[in-house]
């Protein structure tokens, strides 16, 4: 599903050079559900950037789904990131003039879904997440955890290929984070790739596979015994 | 671009952003507004300005006559200038290519009677072509003639508010009443677009005043009007021929400034619609000014807009959103409260004027107005400003890397 070959980024800060990301080699498959963990600054967020095309690669190459990911235009990268990736973020980033199902259905809007079709699927993602009964109300209405378990649906809404998730626990205590991890996992049960990452242990040991960076390379990269989130809920 | 759902997401975002939009919208409409309503005043001035000239003709010299200054051919200085009725004669004589009436105008305040209600008014001696200089307006009856001058027949055109004072609710049509002691026949009564103090007024055949100041000929002033179609250059040359005219005829001496005057309506109404002019100028440069800070009001208010809205921006663009599709929002949405609010500021400013109409006329402003074709240019103005405005930083926005848009907090 994901390949990235020998990839390398340097953020350019006045006439220093800092390099981050000093050659990465790393494959997931599909329906896998991986962990990136690693201090910060050791490049975790740098790297699910540059998957998420948020950012673009210095050196390397980028494959997604078969697709080659490079010299993208912008227009092209909104379209691929449209189509290949949903994004769940630590600040949650929901919208916050919107009503959580007027969210949930914002990525659909950019595929030129209709209106109605929209909606519904906006409920129905928000169903699975389990906040119907709060589709519209606005962000500032709901609890942390409920705000990410709407940005989880937004991710979905448009049935992408991968999930990505920069540390979607980092703004909740522990026992929403393991909400939320259950929730990830249940995703993840259905078949969808997704990549987390985190700093936090016990969060790492819920996914398949934890990745370690570390200075901006992998130093370790090993399958773990998932720990269900279930339990803890 | 007008897709129902570009415009769903536009109203929902006017609609969420209730302040924003009032305020880059009340920026808008203000401006307009002040411009309209400032333009209209200037449009008012210069009504006032032609109003003051509207209720008399403009073809008209008015000559009075003075005290001379110099010693001249034999005479004294300081001798008393008086016009007599030869020198109307002469007059008539010597510009016949200019002239189109002479008429003098000897005037008198007296008492005037009617049974028993009793008023002082100014009475003045005209000839029958007295008429065309004031534009007086018969109401009823007739104005005086020929016949009348020849006569010197004891009638009377009295104005509106004489026979009102006099006469209550009688028509003073064919009554006869008396002026500082002679009796005159009321034969017509006037009206005057000047106003009260015109419509006070009491015209006699000048002839008649003459005869009763024991038959003499004087005559206090003369009043001169010429054809309209010798133009302004036309009437500049006349006044100077006649000037030069009555200082041979009265021995005046030709540097002698006070000897008597003339007093050329065309060259005031000239002087007046160049003062006007120059009115109307300065205040289309204010207005042009309040356009520009309309403008400069709208483009800060979009730069706040899309500074405001960066993460949001970075937020669609990490859903998918292209940059022409983010472009296109956030300028549909500005292009939209412009001109919603412009036309709504453009329709209250001219709603304005129109409802002013009078009530400023104290203050020299006079049915203030705007024509349409100059308020909605200045609308469409603004709104493309606005536009641009709302375009430029919403560019620069859907070219910032999602990444960076996303760490805006």
């Amino acid at each position: 599903m994901i390949e990235i070959k020998d990839l390398h980024k340097s953020y350019k800060m006045g006439n220093n050079s800092l390099h981050v990301l000093k050659g990465i080699n790393f494959k997931v498959e599909e329906g896998e559900l991986v962990a990136i963990m690693g201090s910060s600054g050791s490049g975790k967020s740098t790297l699910l950037n540059i998957l998420g095309m948020l950012d673009e690669l210095d050196e390397g190459s980028y494959t997604l789904d078969g697709v080659p990911i490079k010299n993208l235009s912008e227009t092209k990268a909104a379209q691929y990131r449209n189509k290949f990736l949903g994004f769940i973020f630590q600040s949650f980033n929901l919208i916050n003039y919107k009503s959580a199902a007027e969210n949930v259905a914002l990525p659909l809007y950019y595929q030129k879904v209709p209106r109605k079709e929209r909606q519904e699927k906006a409920m129905q993602y928000l169903e699975k997440v389990g906040l119907k009964p709060w589709a519209e109300h606005l962000p500032n209405e709901l609890s942390g955890g409920q705000k990410q378990r709407v940005a989880i649906a937004r991710a979905m809404a448009a049935e992408p290929k991968v999930l990505l998730a920069d540390e979607p626990t980092g703004a909740l205590d522990s026992k929403t984070s393991y909400e939320v991890m259950d929730l990830i996992q249940k995703i993840n049960d259905e078949g969808n790739t997704i990549l987390v990452v985190t700093h936090e242990e016990d969060i790492a040991h819920m996914c398949k596979r934890i990745v370690h960076l570390k200075d901006g390379v992998i130093v370790e990269d090993k399958k773990v015994e998932q720990v269900r989130a279930e339990q803890y809920v | 671009m007008f897709n129902r759902d570009n415009w769903k997401e536009i109203f929902d975002t006017i609609q969420k952003n209730k302040l924003r939009t009032f305020l880059s919208g009340f920026t808008v409409a203000l401006g307009i507004l002040i411009f309209v309503v400032l333009y209209g005043f200037g449009n008012g001035l210069i009504n006032t300005f032609n109003e003051f000239f509207e209720d008399d003709a403009t073809n008209t010299f008015f000559v009075f006559p003075g005290r001379t200054s110099m010693p001249y051919k034999g005479y004294k200085s300081n001798r008393q200038i008086e016009f007599d009725n030869s020198d109307l004669a002469d007059i008539e004589e010597s510009f016949p290519l200019f002239l189109e009436y002479v008429s003098p105008r000897v005037d008198r305040s007296g008492m005037v009677k009617y049974k028993n209600e009793s008023n002082n008014y100014t009475t003045r001696g005209v000839s029958e072509s007295y008429q065309f200089a004031e534009k007086t307006i018969i109401m009823k009856g007739r104005y005086l003639n020929q016949e009348d001058i020849k006569d010197k027949a004891k009638y009377a055109v009295i104005g509106r508010l004489v026979e009102k004072d006099l006469f209550k609710n009688e028509s003073a049509l064919g009554k006869y009443i008396d002026i500082t002691g002679s009796v005159f026949k009321v034969i017509g009564v006037f009206q005057d677009d000047a106003g009260d103090d015109e419509e006070r007024r009491i015209y006699i055949p000048y002839t008649t005043r003459q005869l009763i100041e024991k038959n003499t000929d004087k005559i206090n002033q003369i009043v001169i009007g010429f054809k309209p179609e010798i133009g302004y250059a036309g009437a500049m040359a006349f006044e100077g021929q006649l000037g030069k005219f009555i200082r041979e005829k009265k021995y005046i001496d030709p540097n002698d400034q006070r000897g008597f005057f003339i007093r050329n309506v065309a060259d005031q109404l000239k002087q007046n619609q160049q003062f006007a002019g120059v009115l109307q100028i300065i205040v289309a440069f204010v207005a042009f000014g309040t356009i520009i800070a309309g403008i400069i009001g709208i483009s800060n208010i979009m730069v706040f807009v899309v500074k405001e809205r960066t993460k949001e921006i970075g937020i669609r663009k990490a859903l998918g959103a292209t940059p022409k599709a983010v472009i296109s929002t956030i300028l549909l949405e500005s292009v939209f409260i412009t001109t919603v609010s412009g036309a709504v500021g453009m329709i209250i400013g001219v709603g304005m004027l129109s409802s002013l109409g009078d009530t400023l006329k104290d203050y020299f402003i006079t049915n203030p107005f705007i024509n349409m074709g100059t308020a909605i240019f200045a609308t469409i103005v603004l709104i493309l400003f606005g536009g641009l405005a709302g375009y430029i930083p919403a560019r620069r926005a859907a070219r910032i890397k999602p990444i960076v848009a996303l760490r805006d907090e």
